[in-house]
Order: structure tokens, then C-alpha cells, then sequence
């Protein structure tokens, strides 16, 4: 029965649709998603390797001109078409929803390593009360905590790595199963104000430390000949589009749990805005710690090693801890900020997951969030206990960003713009639900610009995979891991619609109606009250 | 820190965290369009859970 469906029968009971319970909560967790360990370890390293202050203008402009537009972009088509990726997809045209289940195995792909990075905070949290890095962190991490071997599959398990492993799944597994309202919506009201807050004491902290000033000098100061090289570009791009969450079925997911008469663009500036204004914050408290820590050792602040990613959290910022005064408080806010920024962003990528099957299946959320979690779970533990873990992880995470998501928005972009011609569509939703009106700079911005831009990076990125291979792994690992995690992305896209659906689409209705009906003039208005 | 580095920190920041004010801002002074279209009160056939913080 390929690709068939069947049909509500008449009377059947069907769940009405989940939903956040108002603006603020839907403002949260979509703050909570788009914050993520990437603001703060992946965008003060970017932003100084880039051109320090003047990288500011071209992460504006990109901000402008290609986060926020894509950002509406998934916006406009989940609450449009209402519905995780699948069924948004595959209600605006039927062999769309192949896209939607590409997106689905993005999110799969990437929370598998997610929860792993989350887990070595949550030992890293508790290894800050007495400095267990000890005077060489970098060969503690790789050593003695993660014990890694060489690239490949291995089943020698790392104790100190699973045991929170499984205690973040199990975490995860309780907040989606209690549903969006109760379980991801209480969730991140009461984790985005403690991050923030913590976050917040933790920078003006840092800026009291020695040696601050020169980390500030050397994150700000312009160096504006980047301004002329096309890299600094598509870094600012890649970050910006990285940061937002965006174009992999998270956006278009949470949107559609707002109800249809709702405000989306005004909501979709402070997300935009708050997740910029939470960077550019771990920018200061970073680059001031950076500083801290080239002063005590007597070295500049382009001397040190380490600037970003996991590099960045578990070997540089240990080092760190060490040396300063109360280092024990400061660790444990350091490493508990990235648990919780990492797991309101884990959240969001399984519940589009969750809800991909739940709306195919019929499943609920309780069993979807179970059954969904619980494979996962055992697939991430194999693959991330071991002790090959981070070399999974490190390939995994360039794989499923750099060719998956940007694919991913590529694909979404030139199939809704061009094949489908959806633009002015899309963009009359967002305007008649939203207080923001969007012109016809949003369809030129994620029609135009975004593709273009989108696939030279992509292209450009697959070049280099394929010529020089990627840190030094052996190529057999790379077509395994890497190059496989996209092949795995391809399979669930092909596979997936010719399933069978539990119920069909096809009673869909979009609302707003469109092309618009001519509205009745005031004075028929006036007559009917 | 140098002045240019103390400029360069400042704009960003009344940038960014101004856009972010801004935007809060306005959401609060009219949180949701007026003069909607009728209809798109039912989602998917079924009347939604309707919460009573929302109006």
C-alpha cells in the first residue's frame, strides 16, 4: 500500500492539536531552542577568527537578510500547514513531505551527539568542585575521562561518559513525554530566566578578572581588511544561519503549536534579537575569561590554543578554572549553563522528531516521546559510551551541519520559492496573523539571496570534504560516519512517505483563505453587528 | 581597553540588545494583529484547547 492513506472514518476521536499555552511560552522555548551550546562556545571564536569588531556588520547583515527571513520562512510554513515537517510538507504539496523526513533525520542525527556533549557537562559540572582535570586538562578530557581511541566502532564502554549519558536521556525521555505544554513549555520557563541569569553573573564575573580588557581588545577590536574576504562572509552566515535554528523542522514544528490567530513575526523579532543579544553576551564573558587566562600565562591573547567548540568548554576553559580565584563556583555556573543551553536546544530537536511520528502514526505524545526517546537513547549510548565518542561526534556534527542543514535550507528555499511558488503565499500568512509586515524584501531575502548564498557554501563545503577529507580521519571513516549520517537522511526522505499515513491530509484547509476573498466593505461590517 | 575596542562593544551592543528591546517593545504594545479575517478558530477539524491567559 505505497504511499496510500486512509481516511478519517466519520466520528473517530482525534486529539486536538497540542498547543503552547500563549505568546510568552511559545517566545521561550523557541529562545531555548535557538540557544544552544553554539552561542556560547561556537560565536565569540567565530566572531574573533573573523575580523573581531568589524565582523559585527557582516553578522548583522546576515542576521538581517538571512536568519530572520528563514527564520519566518519555517514559521510561515508550520502554522500555515500545521504540523511537524511531514505533514507541513506534505499538505502544500504531496511529494514534499520527502523534505520533511530529511529534516526528521537531521534531528535524529544530531541529538544522538548532542546528549553526549551534555552528559560531559553534566560530569564537567561536578568535576569543577575539585579541579579532577587537574594540571593537564586537555589529557584529562581526552584521557582519562573520555578515554579515546582510534577512529572506528568500539564497545569498550567509558563508565564516567555513560552514567550521565543515560541520566540525560532519562531526563529528556520524562520532559517530552509530558507534552508541549506541560513538559517542553515548563521546561524552558523555568531554564531560559536561570540561564540568563546565571549566564549573566558568570560574564560580569569575568570581567572583573585580570587581563579582561585585553580579551575584550582583541574580541572587538576591527580589523576591517576581513570585510573584503569572502570567508568572513559565509562564516558570518554560517554562524548566523547555525545559531537560529533554522531550516531543519524545529521552527517550522514549535510554530505549529500556536494557535492559527496568532502573531508570528512580532514574536519571531525577539526570538531573532534575544538569540543575537545572548551571543554577543557569551562573546564578552568568553573573550574576558580568554584574557584572564593570557595573563596569567604571560602569553597574547592569538597565543592560545582551543578558541571554540568542544575544544573550547572542556580543555581551554578547565585550564581556566584552575587559575582563578573561586575557579570552583565559577566552573560549576560555566559547565551548568552549557547542560541547560544544551537542553532546552535537545528538546526542541526531538520534539520535532516526536511529533513527525506522532502525527503519521496517530501515536500520542507519551508513547511517541517513549518509544522515539528509547531507541535513540540506546543508539546514542552505543555510539557515544564508547570510547570512539568524540570522533563520532566531531564528524557527525560537520556532516549533518555543513552538508545536512544547508542542504536542508537550500532544498526548502528553491522547492517552496521557485518549484512551488508559495512566496507570496507564505508571506500573505505571516502578514495577516502577524503585527510585522513583512515586503517584498522577505521573498527577494529567502528566494534569492539565501539560496544563492546558501549554495556556494554548500558546494563549496562538499569540495572540500571530498579533496581534503576532514582532521586527518581515515577516508573509510569519514564515508562510514559522515558522508553515511547523510545517506541516512536520504533513506528516512525516501522510505518514510511510502508509509502509510494513519490518516489522511487531504481535508486540510489552510486558513487564512488564499488567494484572499474581497472582504465585505465596512458598511456590510457595520450592518452585521 | 582601547577606545576603539570600547566603540566597537558599545554599538554592537545598542545594536543587538536594542533590536531585542525594541522588539519587545512593540510585541507589548500590540501583541496580536487586529482586523483578522473570520474564521481559523478550529485547528484540524476539532476545537483546540483554548487556554484562558490567551484572549
Amino acid at each position: 500500500m505505497a504511499g496510500s492513506e486512509s481516511t478519517p472514518s466519520a466520528g473517530a476521536r482525534r486529539r486536538p492539536r497540542e498547543q503552547f499555552s500563549g505568546q510568552t511560552a511559545f517566545i521561550l522555548a523557541a529562545v531555548g531552542s535557538a540557544i544552544g551550546l553554539g552561542n556560547i562556545w561556537r560565536f565569540p571564536g567565530v566572531a574573533y577568527e573573523n575580523g573581531g569588531g568589524a565582523f559585527m556588520v557582516p553578522y548583522l547583515i546576515a542576521l538581517l537578510t538571512a536568519g530572520i527571513p528563514i527564520l519566518f520562512l519555517d514559521y510561515a510554513v508550520g502554522h500555515r500547514f500545521r504540523g511537524a515537517p511531514p505533514q507541513a510538507f506534505r499538505r502544500i504539496s504531496r511529494g514534499l513531505e520527502s523534505l520533511g523526513w530529511f529534516q526528521i533525520g537531521i534531528c535524529i542525527v544530531i541529538a544522538l551527539y548532542y546528549t553526549a556533549v551534555i552528559a560531559w557537562a553534566v560530569s564537567y559540572f561536578f568535576f569543577s568542585f575539585n579541579f579532577a582535570w587537574g594540571d593537564d586538562p586537555t589529557g584529562f578530557f581526552v584521557g582519562e575521562y573520555l578515554q579515546v581511541g582510534e577512529p572506528g566502532f568500539s564497545l569498550d564502554f567509558v563508565p564516567g561518559v555513560l552514567i550521565p549519558l543515560v541520566a540525560v536521556w532519562v531526563v529528556t525521555i520524562v520532559i517530552l513525554g509530558a507534552g508541549v505544554a506541560k513538559g517542553i513549555e515548563r521546561a524552558n520557563v523555568v531554564f531560559i530566566p536561570l540561564l540568563v541569569v546565571t549566564f549573566t553573573v558568570l560574564v560580569v564575573r569575568a570581567l572583573f578578572l585580570d587581563g579582561a580588557a585585553d580579551g575584550l581588545n582583541a574580541l572587538f577590536t576591527p580589523d576591517w581588511s576581513a570585510l573584503t574576504d569572502a570567508n568572513v562572509w559565509i562564516a558570518a552566515y554560517g554562524q548566523i544561519f547555525f545559531s537560529l535554528s533554522i531550516a531543519f523542522g524545529i521552527m517550522i514544528t514549535y510554530s505549529s503549536f500556536r494557535p492559527r490567530r496568532s502573531n508570528m513575526t512580532g514574536p519571531g523579532l525577539v526570538v531573532a534579537f534575544a538569540n543575537s543579544s545572548f551571543e554577543i553576551l557569551a562573546g564578552i564573558g568568553v573573550f574576558a575569561t580568554l584574557g584572564f587566562l593570557a595573563f596569567n600565562e604571560g602569553v597574547a591573547i592569538d597565543q592560545l590554543e582551543n578558541l571554540t567548540g568542544v575544544g573550547l568548554s572542556f580543555m581551554t576553559f578547565p585550564a581556566v578554572i584552575s587559575e582563578m580565584p573561586g575557579g570552583q563556583l565559577f566552573g560549576a555556573l560555566f559547565f551548568g549553563t552549557l547542560v541547560l543551553a544544551g537542553l532546552t536546544s535537545l528538546l526542541s530537536i526531538l520534539q520535532v522528531v516526536s511529533s513527525g511520528f506522532q502525527e503519521k502514526f496517530g501515536w500520542s505524545p507519551r508513547a511517541s516521546a517513549v518509544g522515539i526517546g528509547s531507541v535513540s537513547a540506546v543508539i546514542s549510548i552505543v555510539l557515544l559510551g564508547s570510547t570512539t565518542g568524540l570522533i563520532y561526534l566531531d564528524t557527525t556534527d560537520n556532516w549533518a551541519n555543513n552538508i545536512g542543514i544547508v542542504g536542508s535550507a537550500v532544498l526548502m528555499t528553491v522547492l517552496l520559492m521557485w518549484v512551488l511558488r508559495r512566496g507570496k503565499e507564505l508571506q500573505y500568512h505571516l502578514n495577516t496573523v502577524s503585527t510585522f509586515q513583512l515586503g517584498s524584501w522577505w521573498r527577494f531575502c529567502v528566494g534569492i539571496l539565501a539560496p544563492v548564498l546558501l549554495t556556494y557554501m554548500l558546494a563549496s563545503r562538499i569540495v572540500t570534504l571530498i579533496s581534503e577529507g576532514y582532521e586527518g580521519y581515515p577516508t573509510w571513516y569519514l564515508v562510514t560516519v559522515g558522508w553515511g549520517s547523510v545517506a541516512f537522511m536520504v533513506v528516512l526522505a525516501v522510505v518514510m512517505p511510502m508509509v502509510r499515513r494513519h490518516e489522511s491530509v487531504d481535508g486540510f484547509v489552510p486558513w487564512p483563505e488564499y488567494p484572499p476573498k474581497p472582504q465585505p466593505t465596512s458598511a456590510v461590517k457595520e450592518a452585521r453587528r | 581597553m582601547t577606545s576603539t575596542a570600547v566603540i566597537f562593544l558599545i554599538v554592537t551592543i545598542v545594536v543587538v540588545w536594542g533590536g531585542l528591546i525594541a522588539s519587545i517593545v512593540a510585541l507589548r504594545r500590540r501583541p496580536e494583529a487586529e482586523d483578522l479575517p473570520e474564521g481559523g478558530h478550529d485547528d484540524d477539524g476539532v476545537a483546540p484547547v483554548v487556554d484562558s491567559r490567551e484572549s
